[in-house]
């Protein structure tokens, strides 16, 4: 459902290498989590996904384009006046769904979320925690078949972490694929079906996780990023 | 085709319900309208110059400002939380953004020159109601063709550090035309010229509408694209 | 020899035959009758509009093969046709009042050359500022290219707006250097100008060309 090839992409005149020969591809059911320190392309590599970024070099495609891809970034693409369910709406109709299932998918997906007590309320008076539940809402309320998370645990607290675990494990479940990229290994390792590591724009490593524990590979990422040199650390 | 406007619209809808939500805009462009006009009263000596002289130019100076203004926020409404990102990321056309835009901003303008137009008529004491028809055309026309370029530019000077000062440096040479245009259609309906000898300058200013919202809607998508 | 060298033997080649397209002009070429001897500039003012007008043109055109090609060459030649652009229209805005001084007896007119160059001025001021404002060079190579292909088609409209509404009062921006009927020897030194002004606009486009790239390569390197 998504694959990428040859991917190369640097920025600053060459300077700063975000991609360096990135292939790989991923079918229905798996979750890729892509671990690295900061500055190593785990962004970039997700906006070639989304076709945000024209790589310099290589291709990447999403099995039924823009509209079946979900993104969960650093910001939360919300409009502060508009409330909760007026941007869910908003967006709904931007991804397609239908004018008559709108209501209906949003009441849910805020239901998932546990978000329908704020739903009328404007976007710019929610919390953080808060602000990053309804952008999962946004993500998902045209039921996407892959989904693109960045460093989506930020400003979560343990319950609502805990919540979007079991999201995305539910997800997973449902056949949907899922990258999800962050510097933080406990916080993905568990979810993951595969596991890379990319240092300075390259896939250091990619394997299945094969039932490895969250320490296992916290110890085989420190490994393979001290090989490499590493970069900055979170 | 449909499927275009109909995302076009959702974008237009939502600006315009952002923008009266909040207000601020629109009060701010409409008591700056009001103001200007006010100093076109004060900046000149009503018995040396005849008001009809005068009035298009401090017509078409004061809707030239206004449109600026209107302009100018069109796209820092994106900004706040990185929207234009997320509209980037999905399956919305990117003509369909800039038509979307297009609209709320002619929307926009069209209010504060709803409330410029009767305000210039009061203050002035220049009549309209003959040629009210007309006149409303020429506006009609001359506005679209500066909200046509103005989107367009103001979707470039947004990612730059100081849009407010840069937009009307990239943009005013731009509607140097549809102004002159308009201003001398407007002159010469306020002075009761026959229309025979207005319908020339609407035409050119439909022709300049007609090249201007196409080229800057084949541009568009080369101005948000990364 | 680099770009640079050829740019500067061009310049050089040019302004020698500036100097002798002048003295043509001075010595053999017939004084007009109704301006006098100021009417010689003429010969200096008319080449640098059109190769003003030229200059846009040729970045508009630069912009367009940009947007589909993506070679920062073109880019920088955009960049270098604005900058010696701006420098011709200075040369016009200049000329033009020290022309008109003693034969309209004002420093400045609306009439359609001054205007238009003024107007062209206004537009490549624009484009440079925009640059100025952008750090990141695709972004400002991409952007430069939709404000110069928007410039282009502006200027297309004005002559062709021109054309197609004869019967109008004849507006202050329009861009058509009035050709009085003149004698051979006058026409012949103008285009004998025209000549030596597109060889200057080469010259100091290649030399600007090379400075943009020797940039281009520091930042790189």
């Amino acid at each position: 459902m998504l694959w990428a090839e040859g991917l190369r992409h640097a920025f600053n005149g060459g300077r700063v290498v975000a991609l360096d020969d990135v292939s790989f591809s991923l079918t229905a059911g798996q979750t890729l989590a892509i671990f690295g320190p900061n500055g190593a392309g785990k962004t970039t590599l997700l906006k070639v996904l989304a076709g945000l970024i024209r790589p310099q070099a290589g291709s990447a495609r999403v099995a039924g384009g823009r509209s079946a891809i979900g993104w969960i970034g650093h910001q939360s693409h919300l409009y502060g006046h508009l409330s909760v369910r007026e941007n869910l709406l908003f967006w709904a109709s931007l991804y397609g769904v239908p004018r008559a299932a709108r209501g209906a998918r949003a009441t849910d997906v805020l239901a998932r979320l546990s978000l329908t007590d704020r739903a009328e309320q404007p976007a710019w008076s929610l919390s953080r925690g808060l602000v990053q539940r309804a952008a999962i809402a946004k993500a998902l309320i045209h039921d996407p078949q892959v989904l693109l998370l960045d460093e989506p645990f930020t400003g979560l607290d343990l319950a609502a972490a805990g919540e979007l675990r079991s999201l995305l494990g539910a997800l997973r479940g449902a056949g949907r694929v899922v990258v999800l990229a962050t510097h933080n290994v406990d916080e993905g390792a568990e979810l993951a079906t595969d596991v890379a590591f990319q240092v300075r724009g390259r896939f250091v490593q990619y394997e299945p996780r094969g039932g490895r524990g969250p320490a296992e590979i916290a110890d085989a990422y420190r490994r393979a990023v001290g090989e490499t040199g590493g970069g900055r650390h979170a | 085709m449909r499927e275009l406007w109909r995302q076009a619209w959702t974008i237009a809808r939502k600006d315009l319900t952002l923008e009266f939500r909040s207000r601020t805009a629109i009060v701010s462009a409409l008591v700056f309208t009001a103001l200007v006009l006010t100093v076109f009263n004060f900046g000149r000596d009503p018995t040396a110059v005849s008001t009809l002289d005068l009035a298009p130019s401090i017509l078409w100076v004061t809707f030239t400002f206004a449109a600026m203004l209107a302009l100018n926020r069109a796209f820092q409404l994106e900004l706040e939380n990185q929207a234009l990102e997320g509209l980037l990321i999905s399956p919305l056309d990117r003509r369909s953004l800039y038509w979307g835009k297009l609209l709320a901003n002619l929307a926009f303008v069209v209010v504060v020159e709803a409330v410029g137009l009767p305000l210039f008529v009061l203050f002035f004491n220049v009549a309209v109601g003959h040629v009210l028809l007309p006149l409303l055309a020429v506006i009609a026309l001359a506005t679209v063709g500066f909200v046509a370029v103005g989107t367009l530019f103001s979707a470039m000077v947004v990612r730059t550090r100081f849009a407010e000062l840069l937009l009307p440096v990239v943009l005013f040479p731009f509607l140097l035309l549809p102004l002159t245009y308009a201003v001398q259609a407007t002159a010469r309906l306020l002075a009761g010229r026959p229309l025979s000898e207005v319908v020339g300058w609407l035409r050119l200013l439909a022709a300049y509408d007609i090249v201007f919202v196409a080229v800057a809607s084949w541009l568009f998508p080369y101005t948000v694209e990364e | 020899m680099t770009i640079a060298q050829k740019g500067r033997w061009l310049v050089i080649t040019g302004l020698v035959l500036l100097g002798g397209v002048y003295v043509r002009a001075l010595a053999f070429t017939p004084v007009e009758r109704f301006q006098g001897p100021a009417q010689k500039i003429f010969y200096v003012h008319v080449p640098s509009a059109v190769t003003t007008e030229l200059a846009v043109i040729l970045l508009g055109l630069a912009g367009v093969f940009y947007l589909f090609l993506r070679d920062p060459r073109l880019d920088r030649f955009a960049e270098s046709s604005a900058e010696v652009g701006t420098v011709f229209a200075g040369i016009v805005l200049t000329t033009g009042p020290i022309w008109g001084k003693p034969i309209w007896g004002t420093w400045w007119t609306w009439d359609a050359r001054l205007t238009s160059t003024l107007f062209l001025f206004f537009l490549l001021m624009g484009y440079q500022v925009l640059r100025g404002a952008i750090t990141d060079e695709g972004l400002r190579a991409r952007y430069s290219a939709v404000l110069g292909i928007c410039a282009v088609v502006l200027v297309g409209f004005i002559h062709l707006s021109v054309y197609l509404f004869p019967t109008l009062h004849p507006q202050p921006i329009v861009l058509k250097p009035s050709k009085p009927s003149l004698p051979p020897e006058m026409l012949l030194t103008l285009l004998l100008s025209f000549g030596v002004f597109l060889l200057l606009y080469t010259g100091f486009v290649m030399q600007r060309y090379a400075i943009a790239t020797r940039r281009a390569e520091a930042f790189h390197g």
